[in-house]
């Protein structure tokens, strides 16, 4: 089967790979290029666990193949810490807040969180509700990654956070 | 789940894609934002043996308001349209409407063409263009045709485009300031079809509706154009027997399968409840009887908690 060459930019670094038409992005990332922070949840479009950053959108990785990509800018969660290990303000508000238990919807979340806080960066409850309905947590309740998201617009707005220790 | 091989093709411009679309005819398939024909293909329920990828076509995409008159592209995204505030306010239906439909993800990449071309019955847009007596423009390399909404769905995934054809933009005329207007939708969860939904146009003079649109969403193989509901309210002055009888007249026309969503009874049902909620709804943001209803917008807020925002 004949390959096609892709050229993208992922996390900030050129990337260059020969793949079949039909293969998905989700698998492109993980499989080929090691990335394997997106994760394959439901592969029908619903559950967003696959949620990656491209070109200024959040896309569900699972429903988009690799040539699409071609010529984009992609961001995943293995691009989202400081190259120091700092971690983004997302990530420290799922820790404080303890926004996940098991884990597996957590780089879905926060890469459309922090697509959604570039859109809304100073969302209500209702907003971060509906600004991730897209993906689904089976263990948490929303509660606390609601939560999460919050205390990450504040940081990120540099709001003094009264909460921060609970 | 892999989807069989096929070649993937991006064309630079409409014409190429008319060009690539002639030539591979039947085996090939427009890619537009993927998101129904992707997940199908996964399952093999569509093997097409080309994709020609029309999505980052600058000139399929945007929306040009003159006066009244609105024209699409047919490669707008949902998101897109959400996130027009010139549209929303020449006609704020579509933002309403396009907000219920999947999920964030899913609208920055479904598109307006996809949604009402593919033929899916669950989709909501050929119902809103129905109600809006929109018009599509099809292209292909032998010229161009234009077909209204209302008789452009034959059935399941059955359309007046054929072969080679391409659909590139939607045309309609905005109704005029301070009309009423309400797209209302029940489903299970974010992300669903329509169990039943409805879209109404409403226009008010002098405490009487001078013209009625109404359409409904899945309650048949292809969007419904509710003529006889329609007539039935304009002219009236929404007493309660008058929606009472547009109610009746648009579930007489739902003929709904019975699935996941319901039973025939219940989604026939649920079309009418669509329709009554929507025409108070309508009635209530019409201008012409401002002050006399309450803002449901408001309403719906205050009724709040959990289910007030959650209900689609």
């Amino acid at each position: 089967m004949a390959k096609r060459l892709i050229s993208l930019t992922v996390n900030g670094s050129k990337v260059e790979r020969e793949v079949e038409d039909r293969r998905l992005l989700i698998h492109f990332l993980r499989e080929d290029l090691r990335l394997t922070g997106a994760h394959v949840g439901c592969e029908t479009s619903h559950c967003g666990a696959c949620t990656v950053d491209m070109d200024g959108k959040s896309v569900k990785s699972c429903t988009v193949f690799a040539v699409q990509a071609d010529g984009s800018n992609i961001r995943t969660i293995e691009g989202m810490a400081q190259a120091d290990g700092s971690l983004h303000p997302l990530q420290e508000g799922f820790r404080m807040q303890h926004g996940l238990q098991c884990g597996f919807c957590t780089p879905g979340m926060i890469m459309r969180s922090y697509r959604f806080l570039q859109e809304n960066p100073n969302p209500t409850e209702e907003e971060i509700r509906m600004g991730i309905s897209g993906n689904l947590c089976r263990c948490t309740g929303y509660q606390n990654i609601v939560k999460a998201i919050r205390y990450a617009a504040d940081k990120i707005n540099q709001i003094p956070m009264k909460e921060a220790a609970e | 789940m892999i989807p069989a091989r096929f070649d993937y093709h991006r064309p630079q411009s409409k014409r190429q894609a008319l060009e690539m679309l002639g030539q591979v005819l039947g085996d090939g398939r427009i890619l537009a934002g993927g998101h129904s024909l992707i997940p199908m293909m996964k399952l093999r329920i569509a093997a097409p043996a080309h994709l020609i990828d029309i999505s980052r076509i600058g000139e399929l995409k945007g929306i040009a308001i003159r006066g009244s008159d609105i024209e699409i592209g047919a490669m707008t995204t949902q998101h897109e349209l959400i996130a027009s505030d010139s549209l929303a306010e020449a006609c704020p239906i579509i933002r309403e409407a396009a907000k219920l439909i999947a999920d964030p993800q899913v609208r920055y990449c479904g598109t307006l063409g996809g949604n009402i071309g593919n033929g899916d019955p669950g989709n909501d847009m050929p119902g809103l263009m129905q109600c809006l007596n929109a018009t599509y423009v099809l292209e292909s390399m032998k010229g161009v045709r234009v077909v209204p909404a209302r008789s452009f769905y034959a059935g399941a995934y059955s359309t007046a485009l054929k072969d080679g054809e391409l659909l590139t933009k939607v045309r309609f005329t905005a109704p005029p300031k301070g009309h009423g207007y309400a797209y209302k939708k029940l489903k299970r969860k974010v992300g669903d079809y329509a169990t039943a939904a409805a879209a109404v146009i409403l226009q008010m003079a002098d405490g009487k509706v001078s013209q009625a649109s109404i359409a409904l969403t899945n309650v048949a193989d292809t969007p419904l154009y509710a003529k006889d509901a329609s007539d039935r309210i304009a002219g009236t002055s929404l007493q309660s027997a008058d929606i009472d009888a547009a109610v009746a007249a648009a579930e007489a026309i739902a003929r709904p399968a019975a699935d996941s969503r319901g039973s025939v009874e219940y989604r026939t049902k649920m079309a009418g409840v669509m329709v009554r909620r929507a025409l108070m709804e309508a009635a209530g943001r019409s201008s012409a009887t401002a002050g006399q209803s309450v803002s449901p917008d408001k309403k719906e807020h205050k009724a709040g908690g959990l289910f007030g925002w959650l209900k689609g």
